[in-house]
C-alpha cells in the first residue's frame, strides 16, 4: 500500500532582507523577497528520505499563501517531492496561526494522508505550533522535534533532543512529524529535478473547496490583535575599544560598571 | 480577583527559574494558581507559594511521563475548567509551547507565543513581543477566549510574595488518544554544572574565530568565572566545535540573558535572531568590520586568544 506524506511548508520573507509591517499590522511581503523557510527544507529532505526507504510512497508538499508562495512549491518539487497543493484565497490574509492550523488541517484530510511532516518552526514567526496543532485537529499521533526519524511497519520512530533530556518516541500511523535542522542536510536541487518540477501538477485549492468560512480565517477571524508595531529605535553606539594589551581590562571595568562583576 | 493558570516547568520538583519569573508576571494580571503535573509536588509548593501562589493544583500519573504532551493538554484542559481562569501562562519552552498550542484549540482560544513581558489592559492581558530578529516590538493581544500566553525566560527578575499555595488534587481523564506517542526511553542531558542555556543571566558564547573544538575551553573557563552558560554559533557548531544543544541563533536557541558576551563570532542574522534581545552586549573580534559591533554596548577589537584568558583572570581577580 502507498505511503502518503504531506509536507507543509511555508514560504517567508527572507531574513536577511528588511522586514517589517504594513499598515494592517500584518507581515508586509511586498517590499522583501520571500523563499522556502528553511527549516523547512529539513522537512522535505526527510520526507523524501521516507519515501525513498518505501516500497511504494508519494509525497505531497502543502502550502497556504499568496500567489508568490508557489515559489516555496516549486523549490520542494524540484528537490523531489511528486505534487503540490496549493491553498490561495484573498480571504486568507492576515490569518494567525489557530486559522493557517485550520485550513492546513483540511486541505490535508482533503489530499488524503498516513504521514504529515512539517519544520520545527518557520523563520519568519518561530512560533512552532503548528505540528502540535495539526495533531491536535487531526487527531494523531504528535511526533515533533526529532533530530532522526524512521518509519517501517506502520509506526514513526525518532529522537527528540528536549530541554533536559533525549527521549526516544514512537507511534503509529497516521501522524504528525516535525523535524529540526539536525535531521540531516537538505539536498540541492539538480537541473534534472528543476527541469521535472515544471511538469508536476500544483493543485490550487480555495476556502470554499475546504468549506471554510472566511471569517473563520483572516485578520477578521484572527484569535489574537496586534495593537502595536514600533520598530526597535537603533541601539546606541556603543563603546569599542582596540586592543593594545589593556583591551580585557577596560572591558572587566565596563562589566564592573555594570555590576556583572 | 481572577486566578491565572500558570503551568509549572520541574524537574521532580524541583522548579525551574523561568516559572517563577511566570508567577511574578501572573501577579499583575490576577491570583497566580500553579498547575504541577507528576512527581515532587511536596517539594514544589512551598517554592510556589513564597513565589505567590494562591493554590497549587497537582495530578500524578504515568501518562505524563510515558507519552508525549498530549496528557498534559488534558490536565492543564482540566485546570482550566476547575478555575476558569483569566489566562493561562506557561514557560517558552519547547514543551511548553507545544502543549499551549493543543490547550488554545481546547479551550477555543487565541495563542500568544514568546512573550518578553506582560501587563494587565482594558480587554484582557498585554503581551509584548519582539520579532524579526528583535528589529520591531509589538503588542498583542488575544481576542477570543481565555488568553494562552507563553513568555521567554529572563522577562521579569522572580520577586518573592508569599501566598497560601493551598495544595488541590486535580482530577484528570485522560483522552483515547493522548497516549498514542509513547515516550520509549529518556537520557536527561548530562549536567555541565552550568546555568542552562536559555535560562542564564550571562551567556558566553565562542564562534568561528575560536577555531577548534579544543579551543572552546576558554570561552568555559570565562564562563565559569562569571557563573555563566557557555554558547556557540552556527558555524561552530555546523564544524562539530561545540554540540548543537548549545547552537544561539534562528535555528538554535533563542536567549535573552542579562549580559551576552559574543567572541569570534561576526554576528550573521542568523545569530542576532537568537540573541539580539539581550539586555547587554559585548563583544570581542579581531575584525573591526564585524556586524556584531553594530549591537553592542561594550565591544573590543582584538584576538580572543589574548583577551578572552586577560579577562578571566581579571573576573577572578575582582570577584577574589
Amino acid at each position: 500500500m502507498s505511503l502518503r506524506i504531506v509536507v507543509c511548508v511555508k514560504y517567508v520573507p527572507d531574513a536577511t532582507g528588511d522586514r517589517h509591517f504594513a499598515d494592517d499590522l500584518t507581515v508586509d511581503r511586498d517590499d522583501v523577497d520571500g523563499l522556502l523557510s528553511e527549516l523547512d527544507e529539513y522537512a522535505v529532505e526527510q520526507a523524501l528520505q521516507i519515501a525513498e526507504d518505501a516500497e511504494d510512497a508519494e509525497v505531497t508538499v502543502l502550502t497556504v499563501g499568496p500567489e508568490d508562495a508557489r515559489d516555496a512549491l516549486r523549490k520542494a518539487l524540484s528537490m523531489g517531492a511528486d505534487k503540490a497543493v496549493h491553498v490561495e484565497d484573498d480571504d486568507l490574509h492576515g490569518t494567525d496561526a489557530i486559522g493557517t492550523s485550520l485550513v492546513l488541517a483540511k486541505a490535508i484530510e482533503k489530499t488524503g494522508y498516513d504521514l504529515v511532516v512539517c519544520g520545527m518552526a518557520s523563520t519568519d514567526g518561530t512560533m512552532g505550533v503548528l505540528p502540535a496543532m495539526l495533531a491536535e485537529r487531526l487527531g494523531v499521533p504528535q511526533v515533533t522535534l526529532l533530530s532522526e526519524v524512521s518509519v517501517a511497519d506502520g509506526k514513526v520512530t525518532g529522537r527528540r533532543d528536549g530541554d533536559t533530556a533525549t527521549e526516544q518516541l514512537e507511534a503509529a500511523l497516521p501522524a504528525v512529524v516535525s523535524v529540526t535542522d539536525q535531521s540531516g542536510e537538505a539536498r540541492y536541487p539538480s537541473f534534472k529535478g528543476i527541469m521535472a518540477a515544471k511538469k508536476k501538477p500544483v493543485q490550487s485549492l480555495d476556502l470554499d473547496d475546504l468549506d471554510i468560512d472566511a471569517d473563520e480565517v483572516g485578520l477578521e477571524g484572527s484569535w489574537t490583535a496586534v495593537d502595536e508595531a514600533a520598530e526597535r529605535p537603533a541601539r546606541t553606539a556603543g563603546t569599542i575599544v582596540t586592543d593594545e594589551g589593556e583591551g580585557a581590562k577596560q572591558l572587566a571595568e565596563f562589566l564592573a560598571g555594570q555590576k556583572f562583576i | 480577583m481572577a486566578e491565572v493558570l500558570v503551568y509549572v516547568d520541574h524537574v521532580d520538583g524541583a522548579v525551574r527559574k523561568p516559572t517563577l519569573e511566570l508567577l511574578t508576571l501572573a501577579r499583575r494580571i490576577g491570583d497566580p494558581v500553579a498547575v504541577h503535573l507528576g512527581a515532587g509536588a511536596d517539594a514544589a509548593a512551598a517554592t510556589l507559594a513564597e513565589y505567590g501562589a494562591v493554590k497549587v493544583l497537582t495530578a500524578d500519573a504515568p501518562e505524563f511521563a510515558d507519552y508525549l504532551v498530549a496528557p498534559k493538554v488534558d490536565a492543564l484542559q482540566a485546570a482550566h475548567e476547575a478555575v476558569s481562569p483569566a489566562a493561562v501562562l506557561l514557560p517558552s519552552s519547547t514543551e511548553g509551547k507545544e502543549i499551549a498550542a493543543r490547550l488554545a484549540l481546547r479551550i477555543g482560544s487565541g495563542i500568544i507565543t514568546d512573550a518578553v513581558d506582560l501587563e494587565a489592559g482594558d480587554s484582557g492581558p498585554v503581551a509584548t513581543q519582539s520579532v524579526f530578529a528583535a528589529s520591531f516590538t509589538t503588542k498583542s493581544r488575544v481576542t477570543k477566549g481565555t488568553p494562552v500566553i507563553t513568555v521567554k525566560p529572563n522577562s521579569a527578575a522572580p520577586e518573592t510574595a508569599q501566598a497560601a499555595g493551598t495544595v488541590e488534587q486535580l482530577s484528570v481523564t485522560f483522552g483515547e488518544k493522548s497516549t498514542g506517542t509513547k515516550v520509549v526511553s529518556r537520557t536527561p542531558r548530562e549536567s555541565t554544572g552550568r546555568p542552562e542555556l536559555t535560562e542564564a543571566a550571562i551567556v558566553v558564547s565562542g564562534g568561528r574565530g575560536v577555531n577548534g573544538a579544543e579551543n572552546f575551553s576558554i570561552i568555559e573557563e570565562l564562563a565559569d568565572a562569571l557563573g555563566a552558560a557557555v554558547g556557540a554559533s552556527r558555524a561552530a557548531v555546523d564544524a562539530g566545535w561545540y554540540p548543537h544543544t548549545h547552537q544561539v541563533g534562528q535555528t538554535g536557541k533563542s536567549v535573552s540573558p542579562q549580559l551576552y558576551i559574543a567572541a569570534g563570532i561576526s554576528g550573521a542574522i542568523q545569530h542576532r535572531a537568537g540573541m539580539q534581545t539581550s539586555k547587554t552586549i559585548v563583544a570581542i573580534n579581531k575584525d573591526s568590520e564585524a556586524p556584531i559591533f553594530d549591537l553592542v554596548d561594550y565591544g573590543v577589537v582584538g584576538d580572543l586568544f589574548d583577551v578572552v584568558p586577560k579577562l578571566t583572570e581579571e573576573v577572578k581577580t575582582r570577584k577574589g
